[in-house]
């Protein structure tokens, strides 16, 4: 990795200096007020390095993430702008980018999208012009070329810390680390990985990506999200898509009397923690505590990360 | 071949209101194949809409015919006779069948009585599966013979997406991953070469996107 910064965010400093990068998450509301971010990124402020700004998120209309996150700028937070592929052509893409690029946004998370099937609106048409990969490889294009995906020069380029998610629980299984190289060589600086319950098999995948010298390419940052109660434990083990909440870890919130069940949620997210430290590759951790916004700067102190690096 | 599905009896129905004679109409190429518009189906569908008006006290006069093709001008000259004697056409052909037929008979109303639903084939008897989504541009040489635009519910043209779960797609536990398909195919073939290379974006002016699409071969125009 080079020595001039691809962005000058503050996540590319952190994770540059070599710290242990921290970052949380911010679902914006479905209205129109402004209050609801902005109340959040005070509960937020300084207990992490950046935030993501989600993109209606499992489909369900919500204020969009780049006028969210513009708020959340205001309120002296860094946001990182997740964009989904589900519900934009190219053309909207590009714009989006640089808009989000004018108004101060210097970090993006590039998905796919859930499918609308789980949203609010089953009946929308999808985009999917791009994919993920893509998307990223668009954003590399436009930053280090100066260039549209159409040839174009850009004047005026936008300069933005390039992520993406990877789900390493995710089938088949085998294809994980491969496709995280994939996104690598489109041109990706740094990941989030889904929620890791199962330690054992993130493990694993981390050894690949190791074997593979990916994590020298790009920052890899383990995604913690604390239970709330033993029902959320087993919501997500049931319900949500590419899940993996190993049996030994919802007996322990089931055992858990109901009155400490958050408590005990919150120390499995902070031993977790510990472990990610530990692990080979691991460059800082993503901390979605869903709904939940006043635990991550819990969770953060008691895993001893904070007070957040000035960098 | 080109798959399609009756429409439900109450909104053939009301299209059909205050006609008092109509020509119903079958195809004897792909619907006939996957049993929703060929000369059976146009039988059974004339004497549902038959006994259901004659019910109402409101009868309806049915000529049953079956063209060989509904996309093909020569087959649709074949109905000028019938279109003569009647109010409208109920088309149980797919919607290039009802629309070349309009074309060719100008005053006369096309009505369809099939949704078209898709391109693809049967497993067997009585099933059917999408199969291509007509892309214009085939990749089947780099998936291993299996599409993920038409059969990956987001159309992913670089690896499977975080919900594949044990093989099956994050939308429906009933629906295969299509990436699960691929790689597994790939690696059967010796071929994952073609999956770790990055798939560019794709150019979808070959599919809808670049307008209404047409073939020429200019060999047969002379």
């Amino acid at each position: 990795m080079s020595d001039e910064f691809k962005s000058g965010s503050n996540l590319e400093k952190v994770l540059k200096s070599g710290k242990f990068a921290v970052t949380g998450e911010c679902g914006p509301p479905r209205g129109a007020d402004p209050e609801v971010i902005r109340k959040k990124s005070k509960i937020l402020k300084d207990k992490a390095d950046a935030f993501n700004i989600t993109d209606n998120q499992t489909s369900v209309v919500r204020m969009s993430s780049i006028s969210s996150a513009v708020i959340m700028i205001q309120e002296g937070l860094e946001p990182v702008m997740q964009m989904v592929c589900r519900d934009r052509n190219r053309i909207a893409i590009q714009s989006d980018i640089l808009g989000g690029a004018a108004l101060g946004i210097k970090n993006m998370l590039c998905l796919s999208g859930d499918h609308q099937k789980f949203g609010d609106h089953p009946q929308a048409k999808n985009v999917f012009d791009l994919d993920s990969i893509q998307l990223i490889n668009t954003v590399k294009i436009m930053r280090d070329e100066g260039k549209f995906l159409g040839g174009d020069e850009i004047k005026g380029v936008p300069k933005l810390f390039i992520g993406a998610a990877e789900n390493p629980f995710a089938d088949p299984f085998e294809i994980r680390a491969p496709r995280l190289a994939k996104k690598a060589v489109a041109g990706v600086d740094f990941i989030q990985t889904q929620c890791i319950f199962n330690l054992k098999k993130f493990e694993d995948w981390m050894k690949q990506v190791v074997d593979m010298g990916i994590h020298e390419k790009v920052y890899i940052l383990g995604g913690v999200t604390p239970f709330k109660s033993f029902g959320m434990a087993r919501y997500m083990a049931n319900n949500v898509p590419g899940m993996d909440v190993p049996e030994e870890l919802l007996q322990r919130m089931k055992n858990t009397p109901k009155e400490k069940q958050a408590d005990e949620g919150i120390i499995i997210a902070v031993e977790t923690i510990k472990r990610l430290q530990e692990m080979p590759g691991i460059a800082g951790v993503h901390i979605m505590a869903i709904e939940w916004e006043e635990k991550v700067g819990e969770i953060a102190e008691k895993a001893g990360l904070l007070p957040r690096p000035v960098v | 071949m080109v798959i399609g599905e009756r429409k439900p009896f109450d909104e053939i129905m009301k299209m059909l209101e205050g006609l008092k004679k109509i020509a119903v109409m079958g195809c004897g190429g792909c619907v006939t194949v996957c049993l929703t518009g060929g000369h059976d189906e146009v039988r059974v569908l004339s004497s549902q809409l038959r006994m259901a008006r004659d019910k109402e006290g409101n009868p309806i006069e049915i000529i049953e015919k079956t063209l060989e093709r509904q996309c093909d001008p020569e087959y649709v000259e074949q109905a000028e006779s019938v279109a003569k004697e009647v109010e409208a056409i109920l088309s149980l052909a797919c919607g290039a069948g009802v629309q070349f037929m309009a074309e060719r008979y100008q005053n006369l109303p096309l009505y369809p009585a099939l949704n078209t639903t898709f391109v693809g084939g049967s497993k067997k008897e009585g099933y059917y599966v999408e199969r291509c989504q007509t892309c214009g541009e085939c990749k089947l040489y780099f998936t291993g013979g299996i599409c993920p635009i038409a059969r990956c519910s987001k159309s992913l043209l670089n690896g499977p997406c975080g919900g594949s779960t044990k093989g099956k797609c994050e939308i429906d536990p009933e629906v295969d991953c299509a990436w699960q398909l691929i790689l597994d195919r790939l690696k059967s073939l010796n071929q994952m070469d073609r999956y770790s290379s990055m798939m560019p974006v794709n150019d979808w002016r070959t599919n809808r996107d670049g307008g209404p699409r047409k073939m020429i071969r200019e060999d047969f125009q002379r």
